[in-house]
């Protein structure tokens, strides 16, 4: 098929060994161990799924298994062997023949790897013609014949593009198609399909299996989503801390994981909130339509009723509506027409226009707890402000209240004098959830708050809400595209595509059969804890 | 599968790990890295503060005291032992006037850079937050004020308003600070779309509130980088103004004037070299002050950011 199939090995040779391989970073004026010591090998042939919470060094393994250090780490001790190769003992010119050629990466975001002013096919086959493997147009061929197993629309004529031409899920299909270009020992998927929408990420990821399957690829797939990795693997090695957990084959991992921490991982999806219908109506949005800059319309005739105590959510893909509905509540973004009722009685439109109180009633958490908080200034201070600006609270009592809400979140005292960037990301988060109730909101808009973490921390961001909630009697305007997050938490579900409403009703209503076609693609794309459940979706599909 | 996550807390969550320490054992870690040019910078500025500051108790004489002989060389090369660099050309000692010369230039120059980074700085986060015909407005108001060359503009204001030091301060600030504008707009432009300033305004947080405690304490290093340059730059423009005779105005001892009462003789430089320095000793300090001020914003820029202003 390719000009180098002669000198690949047999499938089942050892493609790559690497030994109690110790990598430290640097940071902080010291040198802190990143991995402590992980064995790893791998097959020709085999997909390897590699997961962890962020900063279990997973990542940084992955990247060492190309003999690859990023700035600030480096290759303490230990031994790689790619094929015969000593990866420790190569000079930076060897390894470089190496990359892009008989070992690729696949980054996780396409949208930043590709250089925006270049076609996309040119830099598809980049790497294969600067490593002599073959000549620019038959490079250029096969790339299109790649493209075409990788489902691309219009094969032909998609590598003449540039990348802002295409959408997030192609671009990270051509990703792949570069990655696969000069037919590589091995790949490595670093969180591919982290960006993309379910919806999207299905599609890619049956690209991504097929074309590995079809030229007998090795791959190492970096993840933190377990359902996604147990489509993709063969195997499974989980790490934490730097240090592996425990590896075994996909299907037995998933059924029987023997160590606790494995077993927590696997438990997080179990978390179930009973609905509870309620007509006591909190905040209601009466046909809304808004849109950005008089010209391009973004929601259209908007009308969601939201019960007090109670958890809507609002589901869809990105550019569905979903973030533009909770400006528009907010009176961020004033609507054209239409009206957002709070108990009862009409809003005013614009931000500026409402009253203090209006304003302490609706809070708003945020997807990217590392932005949503100045990071300049420390917990007491993102904490007190609210107290100070709303309750006038001073000195000795708004201390007092800043540790009962620190309390309420599970942190503790100790953590006033912090600064945002000394805390982990779930700790972020609940830092954001005790800001929003330091005001005693009625409503607080949760906008994708679970999106950025993983799935222990996921969980335990989950319970503290619905935990608040039963104590508080809040009322949460939940905004996610992850359906799980939704099944886990919500009353009633709400499903937007294209800035409209699909559907709205209780979740057992919503979550079960008969489906309009919008929301049967969308929650049959959420992938499953089922091996198979990629290889039945895509028969089902056809 | 339905047990709870057994080692999870909350509190236990492993953050980055990150040594907390106090302000001056931090300074203390970045001045112990600093390069050696950052060392000299340093110290050149922390010598002409100390003349500035006490300029009147160094100094041998009078600022405008006048000595019965005029253009006396140094005292080194055959001159009067009284004047260490000699009289200038009504016979004023050149040591007295460089000493206060340090005090009135670096004074005036330090207050107008102030001046210019309030003015300049206010306006350029309120056109980053406002974003509205209020942006608009401003920032075309400071393409015009930029579109003309600012030493030939300076010099004409002058000559409308005449070169008083309040004058001279307010003009010069004013010209100045539409570069402290447009930085501080557009390094205040990316803070301004972070969450955080969104939630201060949800909050019902008001201008001055995100202005100065959002915003500005996330875009001082680029700030004080832009002091340092910009004084640099304010003091040249000082010193040139002086030079041309519309700066600071006799009596009071400045270093651009000196320079243009002793180019009298640069055309017997040729013949008697030593006719050169009562120019170039004025000359050499501004240029020394200047080097030294952008050894040290050179070095602290590299430190916080890549940022970098070419003017």
């Amino acid at each position: 098929m390719t000009t180098n199939s002669n000198k690949r090995g047999a499938k089942g040779d050892i493609l790559i060994e690497m030994k109690n391989v110790e990598i430290d970073g640097f940071s902080d004026e010291r040198w802190h161990k990143i991995v402590k010591g992980v064995d790893l090998t791998l097959r020709r042939g085999e997909v390897m799924g590699l997961i962890g919470e962020s900063g279990a060094g997973k990542s940084t393994l992955g990247k060492a298994a190309m003999g690859y250090a990023q700035p600030g780490c480096k290759i303490r001790s230990g031994s790689i062997m790619f094929d015969g190769i000593d990866l420790m003992a190569a000079t930076e010119a060897e390894k470089r023949q190496l990359w892009g050629s008989r070992i690729a990466y696949v980054a996780q975001s396409a949208a930043a790897s590709f250089n925006p002013a270049h076609r996309l096919i040119d830099q598809t086959v980049e790497a294969t013609v600067d490593h002599g493997i073959s000549g620019e147009s038959d490079a250029k061929q096969d790339a299109v014949g790649l493209y075409e197993s990788l489902q691309l629309p219009d094969p032909g004529n998609i590598g003449g593009r540039y990348p802002h031409q295409v959408s997030g899920g192609q671009l990270q299909r051509i990703m792949t198609a570069m990655a696969m270009s000069p037919r590589p020992d091995l790949i490595i998927f670093d969180e591919p399909t982290t960006a993309l929408d379910v919806t999207t990420q299905v599609e890619v990821l049956v690209a991504m299996r097929d074309i590995v399957e079809k030229f007998n690829t090795a791959a190492i797939y970096i993840t933190h989503d377990l359902a996604v990795v147990a489509q993709m693997a063969d195997f499974i090695k989980v790490l934490r801390y730097g240090e592996e957990v425990e590896e075994a084959e996909t299907r037995k991992m998933l059924s029987q994981p023997e160590e606790d921490y494995t077993k927590s991982l696997w438990s997080v999806r179990a978390l179930h909130k009973d609905e509870s219908p309620s007509d006591d109506i909190a905040l209601s949005i009466k046909n809304v339509d808004a849109a950005y800059g008089n010209t391009v319309k973004v929601l259209h005739d908007v009308s969601i009723d939201i019960p007090r105590g109670r958890t809507v959510s609002v589901v869809g893909e990105s550019g569905s509506g979903k973030s533009t509905t909770a400006r528009v509540i907010t009176g961020l973004l004033p609507p054209m027409t239409g009206s957002i009722e709070f108990n009862g009685e009409t809003l005013p439109n614009a931000l500026k226009d409402r009253s203090k109180d209006q304003l302490r009633r609706i809070q708003m958490i945020y997807q990217m707890a590392d932005t949503a908080m100045n990071p300049k200034q420390t917990v007491a201070d993102i904490i007190g402000r609210p107290l100070e600006f709303y309750h006038n609270l001073k000195g000795k009592q708004r201390d007092d209240r800043i540790i009962e809400l620190l309390e309420m979140i599970e942190l503790d005292e100790s953590f006033m004098d912090r600064l945002p960037g000394e805390l982990s990301g779930g700790q972020k988060q609940r830092i954001c959830i005790a800001r929003a109730l330091a005001a005693e909101p009625e409503v607080i808009i949760c906008d994708e708050v679970t999106s950025a973490l993983d799935q222990i921390v996921q969980e335990g961001i989950l319970k503290l809400l619905l935990r608040l909630q039963k104590e508080l009697n809040i009322t949460y305007l939940f905004i996610t595209h992850d359906i799980a997050v939704v099944t886990a938490i919500s009353d009633e579900i709400v499903v937007m595509f294209q800035g409209q409403v699909v559907e709205q009703g209780l979740k057992s209503k919503i979550l079960a059969p008969p489906y309009p076609d919008y929301t049967q693609l969308l929650l049959s794309s959420v992938p499953e804890m089922d091996p198979d459940w990629l290889s039945n979706l895509v028969e089902e599909r056809g | 599968m339905t047990e709870e996550p057994q080692s999870y807390s909350a509190a236990g969550e492993v953050a980055q790990v990150k040594l907390r320490r106090g302000l001056g054992e931090r300074t203390w870690i970045a001045l112990r890295k600093a390069p050696l040019s950052a060392w000299f910078g340093m110290i050149v500025i922390a010598l002409y503060a100390f003349v500035a500051i006490f300029g009147p108790y160094l100094a041998p004489y009078g600022e405008a005291q006048v000595f019965a002989k005029a253009d006396e060389p140094w005292s080194m090369l055959g001159g009067d032992p009284a004047h260490f660099f000699g009289t200038d050309q009504i016979g004023r000692d050149v040591l007295t006037r460089l000493i206060y010369g340090a005090r009135n230039t670096i004074g005036i120059a330090l207050l107008t850079t102030i001046l210019s980074f309030l003015i300049g700085g206010s306006l350029g986060l309120i056109a980053a937050i406002n974003r509205s015909w209020l942006d608009q407005f401003l920032s075309r108001g400071v393409d015009v004020l930029m579109s003309i060359p600012s030493l030939i503009f300076a010099l004409m204001l002058l000559s409308i308003f005449g070169s008083s030091i309040p004058s001279l301060i307010l003009i010069i600030a004013v010209l100045d600070s539409t570069r402290v504008f447009r930085l501080t707009r557009s390094v205040a432009a990316n803070v301004v779309v972070m969450d955080y300033v969104e939630a201060a305004r949800l909050r019902g947080e008001g201008l001055g509130w995100i202005m100065g405690k959002e915003i500005l304490p996330n875009i001082m290093p680029p700030l004080v980088a832009e002091f340092g340059l910009r004084f640099s730059f304010v003091f040249l423009t000082i010193a040139s103004l002086s030079f041309l005779g519309l700066g600071i105005q006799p009596p009071t001892a400045d270093w651009g004037s000196m320079v243009r009462d002793g180019s009298r003789f640069i055309q017997f430089v040729a013949y008697d070299w030593t006719l050169a320095l009562p120019s170039l000793l004025p000359a050499g300090a501004v240029a020394l002050l200047t080097v030294a001020v952008n050894f040290v914003v050179d070095w602290f820029l590299h430190k916080t950011s890549g940022l970098r202003d070419d003017h």
